[in-house]
């Protein structure tokens, strides 16, 4: 049997890790993968307390959140080309002019 | 037994995390994240959501991240350059991070004793399936027409600028 | 049953079923150089023992021992994991295939597969996806234009019919009402007016069987769909510079990747391992195996068949058949199965 609080801090940490991650990094790409590894830690908090209280509206929330992250990513890494394309660099320090 | 599987996955999930914001080349990093995404299907699994599981490898692991991957070899997305960084920002922040996450970790686990069973909750297809028909049809509906507009925003930003003078997409 | 009897019960299953895998695997290649052979008006393999038949164990040491070259510019630990990647994904999906009915042996009732998960079809149908990773990423460490080129184009057309093969899948999953592999094959029993067998094929899901078929062609890089690994195309593809055991193990994950599938195609459209059943106790447990083993050999006949005699798709050409056709095609045929579901209940 595992407390329900384990299952809270693996949660918080994957979630700390993705906002340390989307702060460190330079990459656009990795920063992107930060975000999504701040979704799944919400993730696993919300199966956890769905398991706690019996309620299955959490796993439907989980099920909703991964379709709002598949249109995320899909929109964002358009983006990335399109961004990619115009000003020929990743590294998000130099995409700090609005005029090319 | 139940305890023992949770903390094994628990440390690959960790070390995945981890080793994603270690690594400086971007595919690194998008491989730690598929072994993350794997294990916390595992984890899913032991809070006993198949169906949630099920649809995090399909979708997450085998979709997303394969998307990423895409952009990463499209774009030859090199190592990352390292910004300005600070060694008293290290000194300081790495130890007093340390702490505080012990200390929440510590107090979290200690004062909450709701233990839960492994498969306490069986999130079947069949059951999610009902209330996501009924009484869910509403958000269900709203996902879908978002996810066509995804769609549609995507091709139209990641459409060649070449074979497409006049700035539409197909 | 115990744990303990359960694990080596497991054990054994895993071994056997492995041999059986690599040894099917193997001599699928070697029916495959047969029988295009024959299409094409000469022998194949011949001279290697009886009809060619220890080719495949030529085939295996000349791969070990040829030398494994590594070119200097690749992105050495993808290059060297992306086979294996491959690989460990066409091998664990066997884990949830069924072969036949409960077998008793000393008193217990054993099934005749690794693990009877009730979600079995989603996590098959995750492995597969996940076998796109390999491929993408041999593509992508080569440093080669060709590689990467046959890589994203190999997994940009698998990710494509992945969606056409599971939406076929669920007019079988309304009509058994399970994940459960062994669910669906035991819906599939019995017949109608003791001739035409309660198959899948035969209850309406022959459309879902031909785009399940066109599908499965898609995502296991064969002709007609197999632009990406051609050899007069690409150079090949994005197994161009993996040479012996490397190249091997990508060899293995595609027929692999064949056996997986022509397995689901009969448990799900041709009634598993259903037939006719008679004789003493001893024959009536392997029985259905063998009904079972013959379904998955016409199933990959038909395989090598269409790979003999059809000329393949161009790229766009295949891109526009799975989103423009396949996929409208799969969701008429949920909706009309839900539809006649709905109406019979």
């Amino acid at each position: 049997m595992v407390p329900l609080s384990y299952y809270l801090v693996l949660s918080a940490f994957l979630f700390a890790c993705g906002v340390m991650g989307f702060l460190m990094k330079r990459n656009i790409i990795t920063i992107f993968m930060s975000i999504e590894l701040m979704l799944n830690g919400v993730n696993l908090s919300f199966v956890a307390f769905a398991a706690q209280w019996h309620a299955l509206s959490g796993h439907i929330f989980v099920f909703f959140v991964m379709v709002v992250a598949a249109a995320e990513a899909a929109v964002g890494l358009a983006i990335i080309i399109s961004v990619y394309r115009t000003r020929d660099t990743l590294n998000v320090d130099r995409v700090d002019l609005l005029k090319l | 037994m139940h305890l023992a599987l949770f903390l094994a996955f628990g440390a690959v999930c960790v070390a995945g995390a981890v080793n994603l914001l270690l690594q400086s080349h971007p595919i690194q990093s998008a491989l730690s994240l598929i072994v993350v995404m794997a294990s916390l299907a595992v984890e899913y699994l032991l809070l006993g959501a198949e169906f949630v599981a099920a649809v995090q490898v399909i979708v997450y692991a085998g979709a997303i991240m394969v998307l990423f991957v895409f952009v990463i070899m499209l774009l030859n997305a090199g190592e990352e350059e390292r910004s300005q960084g600070s060694h008293l920002a290290l000194l300081l922040g790495v130890p007093s991070l340390l702490l505080v996450g012990v200390l929440l970790a510590w107090t979290v686990t200690h004062h909450a004793t709701h233990s839960v069973a492994v498969g306490s909750l069986p999130g079947d297809p069949t059951t999610i399936g009902h209330l996501l028909f009924s009484e869910y049809l509403l958000p269900f509906e709203i996902t879908s027409l978002l996810i066509l507009i995804a769609i549609m925003g995507a091709v139209v930003l990641a459409a060649n600028p070449e074979t497409d003078p006049s700035g539409k997409g197909n | 049953m115990s744990f303990w009897i359960y694990t080596l019960a497991a054990v054994i299953k895993i071994a056997l079923m492995l041999f059986v895998l690599l040894t099917a695997v193997a001599y699928i290649v070697w029916l495959e150089r047969k029988v295009v052979g024959r299409i094409q008006n000469r022998w194949g393999p011949t001279r290697v023992g009886p009809f060619g038949l220890l080719q495949p164990a030529a085939d295996g040491i000349k791969f070990i021992l040829k030398e494994d070259l590594t070119p200097p510019h690749v992105y050495k630990p993808i290059f060297i994991a992306a086979p294996i990647i491959a690989v460990v994904f066409a091998l664990t999906s066997i884990a949830l295939i069924p072969f036949g009915n409960n077998v008793r042996i000393l008193g217990y009732d054993i099934p005749l597969q690794i693990t009877d998960v009730n979600t079995g079809l989603l996590i098959v149908l995750g492995i597969t996806s996940m076998g796109v990773y390999g491929i993408a990423l041999a593509g992508w460490s080569s440093n080669n234009k060709y590689s990467m080129l046959g890589g994203l184009r190999a997994s940009a057309q698998m990710i494509s019919y992945e969606i056409s093969l599971g939406l076929s899948l669920i007019g079988v999953l309304i009509l058994a009402g399970s994940f459960s592999l062994q669910d669906i094959v035991k819906s599939q029993g019995g017949s109608y007016w003791h001739v035409i067998p309660h198959w899948n094929i035969f209850r309406g899901q022959i459309v879902a069987f031909f785009i399940y078929l066109t599908s499965a062609y898609a995502e296991t890089n064969r002709i007609p769909f197999d632009m990406p690994e051609a050899e007069t195309e690409l150079v090949a593809g994005y197994h161009t510079e993996y040479s012996a055991m490397k190249f091997a193990m990508f060899f293995m994950a595609e027929y692999a990747n064949m056996v997986t599938v022509a397995c689901l195609a009969t448990l799900l459209f041709l009634g598993g391992w259903n037939g006719p059943i008679f004789g003493p106790p001893l024959l009536q447990t392997l029985l259905p195996v063998l009904w079972f083993f013959l379904k998955v050999f016409a199933f990959i006949f038909l395989y090598i068949w269409v790979r003999g005699t059809m000329p393949r798709f161009r790229y766009d050409q295949l891109m526009a058949f799975g989103w423009k056709f396949l996929l409208p095609l799969s969701l008429a045929n949920l909706i009309i199965t839900a539809f006649v579901v709905a109406v019979r209940a």
